[in-house]
Protein backbone atom coordinates (compact mmCIF):
# COMPACT_ATOMS: atom_id res chain seq x y z
CA UNK A 1 0.00 0.00 0.00
CA UNK A 2 2.76 2.36 0.78
CA UNK A 3 4.76 1.78 -2.70
CA UNK A 4 1.23 2.59 -4.09
CA UNK A 5 0.86 5.53 -2.64
CA UNK A 6 4.42 6.69 -3.37
CA UNK A 7 3.86 5.76 -6.91
CA UNK A 8 1.11 7.74 -7.17
CA UNK A 9 2.29 10.54 -6.28
CA UNK A 10 4.83 10.40 -8.59
CA UNK A 11 2.35 9.50 -11.44
CA UNK A 12 -0.01 12.52 -10.36
CA UNK A 13 3.06 15.02 -10.51
CA UNK A 14 3.96 13.48 -14.20
CA UNK A 15 0.35 13.23 -15.47
CA UNK A 16 -0.91 16.11 -14.64
CA UNK A 17 2.32 18.40 -15.14
CA UNK A 18 2.41 19.91 -11.36
CA UNK A 19 5.40 21.77 -11.56
CA UNK A 20 6.83 22.34 -8.24
CA UNK A 21 5.28 20.13 -6.55
CA UNK A 22 7.36 17.17 -5.39
CA UNK A 23 5.80 13.51 -4.23
CA UNK A 24 6.95 15.10 -0.43
CA UNK A 25 4.71 18.04 -0.70
CA UNK A 26 1.43 15.56 -0.94
CA UNK A 27 0.26 14.11 2.07
CA UNK A 28 -1.94 10.86 2.07
CA UNK A 29 -5.06 12.79 3.23
CA UNK A 30 -4.67 15.96 1.57
CA UNK A 31 -7.34 16.60 -0.42
CA UNK A 32 -6.81 16.52 -4.49
CA UNK A 33 -9.21 18.52 -5.24
CA UNK A 34 -10.63 22.11 -4.37
CA UNK A 35 -8.22 23.44 -1.54
CA UNK A 36 -5.43 20.72 -1.91
CA UNK A 37 -3.62 20.17 -5.00
CA UNK A 38 -6.08 22.32 -6.91
CA UNK A 39 -6.98 19.71 -9.43
CA UNK A 40 -9.46 20.58 -11.92
CA UNK A 41 -12.24 18.78 -13.82
CA UNK A 42 -9.56 17.95 -16.38
CA UNK A 43 -7.38 16.70 -14.41
CA UNK A 44 -10.04 14.40 -13.36
CA UNK A 45 -10.84 13.23 -16.25
CA UNK A 46 -7.02 12.54 -16.58
CA UNK A 47 -6.77 10.08 -13.65
CA UNK A 48 -9.57 8.58 -14.71
CA UNK A 49 -7.46 7.61 -18.16
CA UNK A 50 -4.66 6.29 -15.79
CA UNK A 51 -6.31 4.12 -13.51
CA UNK A 52 -7.57 2.39 -16.68
CA UNK A 53 -3.82 2.44 -18.48
CA UNK A 54 -1.96 1.90 -15.83
CA UNK A 55 -3.87 -0.56 -13.18
CA UNK A 56 -6.56 -1.69 -15.84
CA UNK A 57 -9.12 0.04 -13.85
CA UNK A 58 -12.65 0.89 -15.76
CA UNK A 59 -14.63 3.83 -14.14
CA UNK A 60 -17.89 3.10 -15.07
CA UNK A 61 -19.74 5.14 -12.87
CA UNK A 62 -18.71 8.67 -12.87
CA UNK A 63 -20.09 9.19 -9.04
CA UNK A 64 -17.25 6.56 -7.67
CA UNK A 65 -15.07 9.03 -8.83
CA UNK A 66 -15.77 11.69 -5.94
CA UNK A 67 -15.18 9.06 -3.59
CA UNK A 68 -11.89 7.77 -5.18
CA UNK A 69 -9.84 10.97 -5.89
CA UNK A 70 -10.77 11.98 -2.55
CA UNK A 71 -6.80 11.71 -1.47
CA UNK A 72 -4.06 9.42 -2.21
CA UNK A 73 -4.88 7.28 0.88
CA UNK A 74 -8.40 6.76 -1.13
CA UNK A 75 -6.87 6.30 -4.37
CA UNK A 76 -4.22 3.60 -3.52
CA UNK A 77 -7.06 1.87 -1.47
CA UNK A 78 -9.12 1.55 -4.33
CA UNK A 79 -6.73 0.57 -6.95
CA UNK A 80 -5.32 -2.09 -4.17
CA UNK A 81 -8.67 -3.38 -4.27
CA UNK A 82 -9.70 -3.13 -7.70
CA UNK A 83 -6.19 -3.40 -9.87
CA UNK A 84 -6.39 -5.97 -12.75
CA UNK A 85 -2.75 -4.71 -14.03
CA UNK B 1 -13.40 52.42 -43.34
CA UNK B 2 -12.71 53.23 -39.94
CA UNK B 3 -12.80 56.83 -38.91
CA UNK B 4 -11.18 57.24 -35.82
CA UNK B 5 -6.99 57.08 -34.92
CA UNK B 6 -5.41 53.98 -33.70
CA UNK B 7 -1.79 53.43 -32.50
CA UNK B 8 0.68 50.66 -31.54
CA UNK B 9 1.56 51.03 -28.11
CA UNK B 10 3.73 48.27 -28.00
CA UNK B 11 4.96 45.04 -29.47
CA UNK B 12 6.45 41.51 -28.96
CA UNK B 13 8.51 38.96 -30.92
CA UNK B 14 8.92 35.47 -29.84
CA UNK B 15 11.23 32.97 -32.50
CA UNK B 16 14.03 31.03 -32.21
CA UNK B 17 14.19 30.75 -28.52
CA UNK B 18 14.60 34.60 -28.29
CA UNK B 19 12.02 37.25 -26.96
CA UNK B 20 11.96 41.09 -28.15
CA UNK B 21 9.69 43.25 -26.53
CA UNK B 22 9.53 46.29 -28.37
CA UNK B 23 12.71 46.15 -30.50
CA UNK B 24 14.91 44.88 -27.49
CA UNK B 25 15.93 41.29 -26.76
CA UNK B 26 14.68 40.73 -23.12
CA UNK B 27 15.38 37.35 -22.70
CA UNK B 28 17.13 34.32 -24.88
CA UNK B 29 18.24 30.99 -24.32
CA UNK B 30 20.69 28.76 -26.20
CA UNK B 31 19.23 27.70 -29.87
CA UNK B 32 19.99 24.56 -29.57
CA UNK B 33 17.08 23.63 -26.71
CA UNK B 34 13.19 22.74 -27.33
CA UNK B 35 10.61 25.07 -26.91
CA UNK B 36 9.47 23.45 -24.03
CA UNK B 37 12.46 23.83 -21.80
CA UNK B 38 12.84 27.61 -23.62
CA UNK B 39 9.30 28.57 -22.43
CA UNK B 40 9.88 27.24 -19.11
CA UNK B 41 13.33 29.14 -18.80
CA UNK B 42 11.44 32.40 -20.00
CA UNK B 43 8.66 31.54 -17.11
CA UNK B 44 11.40 31.36 -14.65
CA UNK B 45 13.13 34.40 -15.55
CA UNK B 46 10.02 36.90 -15.51
CA UNK B 47 9.24 35.48 -11.85
CA UNK B 48 5.46 34.40 -13.20
CA UNK B 49 3.53 32.22 -11.02
CA UNK B 50 0.76 30.85 -12.95
CA UNK B 51 1.03 26.99 -12.62
CA UNK B 52 -1.40 26.67 -15.05
CA UNK B 53 1.43 27.45 -17.51
CA UNK B 54 2.76 24.10 -17.07
CA UNK B 55 -0.46 22.44 -18.42
CA UNK B 56 -1.11 24.57 -21.44
CA UNK B 57 0.13 23.02 -25.20
CA UNK B 58 3.06 24.87 -27.08
CA UNK B 59 0.86 27.03 -29.14
CA UNK B 60 -0.80 28.58 -25.65
CA UNK B 61 2.65 28.86 -23.76
CA UNK B 62 3.46 30.82 -26.91
CA UNK B 63 1.04 33.01 -26.78
CA UNK B 64 1.02 33.53 -23.10
CA UNK B 65 4.43 34.40 -22.95
CA UNK B 66 3.72 37.28 -25.32
CA UNK B 67 0.56 38.31 -23.88
CA UNK B 68 2.22 38.28 -20.43
CA UNK B 69 4.77 40.94 -21.47
CA UNK B 70 2.17 42.90 -23.15
CA UNK B 71 -0.65 42.78 -20.50
CA UNK B 72 0.63 42.44 -16.97
CA UNK B 73 0.56 46.44 -17.01
CA UNK B 74 -2.88 47.28 -18.52
CA UNK B 75 -4.88 44.69 -16.75
CA UNK B 76 -6.12 44.04 -13.03
CA UNK B 77 -7.46 41.27 -11.46
CA UNK B 78 -10.19 43.26 -9.55
CA UNK B 79 -11.65 45.06 -12.83
CA UNK B 80 -12.75 43.26 -16.58
CA UNK B 81 -10.61 44.20 -18.86
CA UNK B 82 -11.74 45.89 -22.37
CA UNK B 83 -9.04 44.64 -24.20
CA UNK B 84 -9.97 42.60 -27.52
CA UNK B 85 -8.04 39.81 -29.01
CA UNK B 86 -7.70 39.94 -32.87
CA UNK B 87 -4.82 36.31 -33.53
CA UNK B 88 -3.90 34.59 -36.60
CA UNK B 89 -1.74 31.65 -37.68
CA UNK B 90 -1.44 29.26 -40.52
CA UNK B 91 -1.10 26.02 -38.36
CA UNK B 92 -4.01 26.44 -36.48
CA UNK B 93 -3.85 23.81 -33.26
CA UNK B 94 -1.71 21.05 -35.75
CA UNK B 95 0.56 20.43 -33.38
CA UNK B 96 -1.34 19.27 -30.50
CA UNK B 97 -4.04 17.92 -33.07
CA UNK B 98 -1.01 15.67 -34.03
CA UNK B 99 0.01 14.62 -30.30
CA UNK B 100 -3.56 13.94 -29.80
CA UNK B 101 -4.39 11.96 -32.82
CA UNK B 102 -0.83 9.74 -31.89
CA UNK B 103 -2.59 8.82 -28.46
CA UNK B 104 -5.82 6.88 -30.33
CA UNK B 105 -3.95 5.99 -33.37
CA UNK B 106 -4.30 1.72 -32.58
CA UNK B 107 -6.54 -0.33 -30.86
CA UNK B 108 -4.19 -1.98 -28.19
CA UNK B 109 -3.12 2.11 -26.81
CA UNK B 110 -5.89 4.08 -27.02
CA UNK B 111 -5.87 6.13 -24.56
CA UNK B 112 -7.51 9.73 -25.93
CA UNK B 113 -5.93 12.32 -23.19
CA UNK B 114 -8.42 15.25 -21.99
CA UNK B 115 -5.75 17.45 -21.11
CA UNK B 116 -4.40 17.27 -24.29
CA UNK B 117 -7.66 17.24 -26.04
CA UNK B 118 -8.93 20.32 -24.84
CA UNK B 119 -6.49 21.97 -26.80
CA UNK B 120 -7.14 20.66 -29.99
CA UNK B 121 -8.48 24.47 -31.27
CA UNK B 122 -6.04 27.52 -32.08
CA UNK B 123 -8.43 29.69 -29.95
CA UNK B 124 -8.13 27.54 -26.75
CA UNK B 125 -4.69 29.82 -26.49
CA UNK B 126 -7.08 32.84 -26.64
CA UNK B 127 -8.99 31.71 -23.38
CA UNK B 128 -6.33 30.81 -21.72
CA UNK B 129 -4.98 34.66 -21.89
CA UNK B 130 -8.57 35.77 -21.78
CA UNK B 131 -8.31 33.37 -18.01
CA UNK B 132 -5.10 35.06 -17.13
CA UNK B 133 -6.19 38.60 -17.98
CA UNK B 134 -9.56 38.77 -16.66
CA UNK B 135 -10.84 39.60 -20.39
CA UNK B 136 -14.73 39.30 -21.61
CA UNK B 137 -14.17 41.44 -24.36
CA UNK B 138 -14.48 40.23 -28.37
CA UNK B 139 -11.99 37.63 -29.63
CA UNK B 140 -11.40 36.27 -33.02
CA UNK B 141 -8.37 33.64 -34.71
CA UNK B 142 -7.83 33.86 -38.14
CA UNK B 143 -6.03 31.03 -39.88
CA UNK B 144 -4.23 32.69 -43.31
CA UNK B 145 -0.98 31.15 -45.17
CA UNK B 146 1.39 33.49 -43.52
CA UNK B 147 1.14 36.76 -41.33
CA UNK B 148 -1.60 39.21 -42.74
CA UNK B 149 -1.22 42.95 -41.40
CA UNK B 150 -3.49 44.57 -44.25
CA UNK B 151 -6.33 42.11 -42.58
CA UNK B 152 -5.52 42.71 -39.02
CA UNK B 153 -5.20 46.12 -39.07
CA UNK B 154 -8.58 46.70 -40.33
CA UNK B 155 -10.63 44.62 -38.68
CA UNK B 156 -9.04 46.27 -35.33
CA UNK B 157 -9.53 49.45 -36.62
CA UNK B 158 -13.30 48.51 -37.08
CA UNK B 159 -13.41 47.47 -33.28
CA UNK B 160 -12.02 50.41 -32.26
CA UNK B 161 -13.60 52.77 -33.92
CA UNK B 162 -17.36 51.17 -33.17
CA UNK B 163 -16.29 51.14 -29.65
CA UNK B 164 -16.18 47.47 -29.73
CA UNK B 165 -13.24 47.51 -27.39
CA UNK B 166 -10.44 49.77 -25.60
CA UNK B 167 -7.51 48.69 -26.92
CA UNK B 168 -6.90 45.18 -29.05
CA UNK B 169 -4.28 42.59 -28.74
CA UNK B 170 -3.50 41.74 -32.24
CA UNK B 171 -1.18 38.22 -33.00
CA UNK B 172 -0.01 36.19 -35.32
CA UNK B 173 0.88 33.11 -33.26
CA UNK B 174 1.95 29.87 -35.28
CA UNK B 175 3.43 26.82 -33.47
CA UNK B 176 4.57 23.32 -35.50
CA UNK B 177 6.66 20.54 -34.56
CA UNK B 178 9.33 22.97 -33.03
CA UNK B 179 9.40 25.99 -35.61
CA UNK B 180 7.50 29.01 -34.24
CA UNK B 181 7.28 32.68 -34.32
CA UNK B 182 5.01 35.29 -32.13
CA UNK B 183 4.22 38.50 -33.68
CA UNK B 184 2.12 40.58 -31.10
CA UNK B 185 1.14 44.23 -30.99
CA UNK B 186 -1.20 46.12 -28.75
CA UNK B 187 -3.57 48.80 -30.26
CA UNK B 188 -5.31 52.06 -28.70
CA UNK B 189 -7.12 55.15 -29.89
CA UNK B 190 -4.22 57.65 -28.30
CA UNK B 191 -0.98 57.41 -28.55
CA UNK B 192 2.24 55.46 -30.27
CA UNK B 193 3.21 54.38 -33.43
CA UNK B 194 0.86 55.00 -36.33
CA UNK B 195 -1.11 51.78 -36.61
CA UNK B 196 -1.02 50.33 -40.14
CA UNK B 197 -0.07 47.78 -42.12
CA UNK B 198 3.34 49.21 -43.06
CA UNK B 199 4.37 50.30 -39.49
CA UNK B 200 3.13 46.42 -38.89
CA UNK B 201 5.56 45.00 -41.81
CA UNK B 202 8.40 47.42 -40.92
CA UNK B 203 7.89 46.17 -36.95
CA UNK B 204 8.04 42.19 -37.54
CA UNK B 205 10.39 42.65 -40.14
CA UNK B 206 7.71 40.96 -43.19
Amino acid sequence: MEAVKQELKEKIISVLNLEDVNPEDIKDTDPLFGAGLGLDSIDALELIVMLDKDYGIKLLDPKEGKAIFESIETMAKYISENRTK
Amino acid sequence: MADKNSFIQSWCTIQNNKIDLNGETIFESEPAIGFADFAKAAYRNFGWSYPKFFKMDSLSKLAFIAAELLLKDETSSETENDIALVFSNKSSSMDTDVTFQESIATKENYYPSPAVFVYTLPNICMGEISIRHNLKSENSFFIFEKFNPGFLSNYTDVLLSTNRAEKVLCAWVDFYKETYRANFYLVNSTEGLEHNETTIKTLFNT
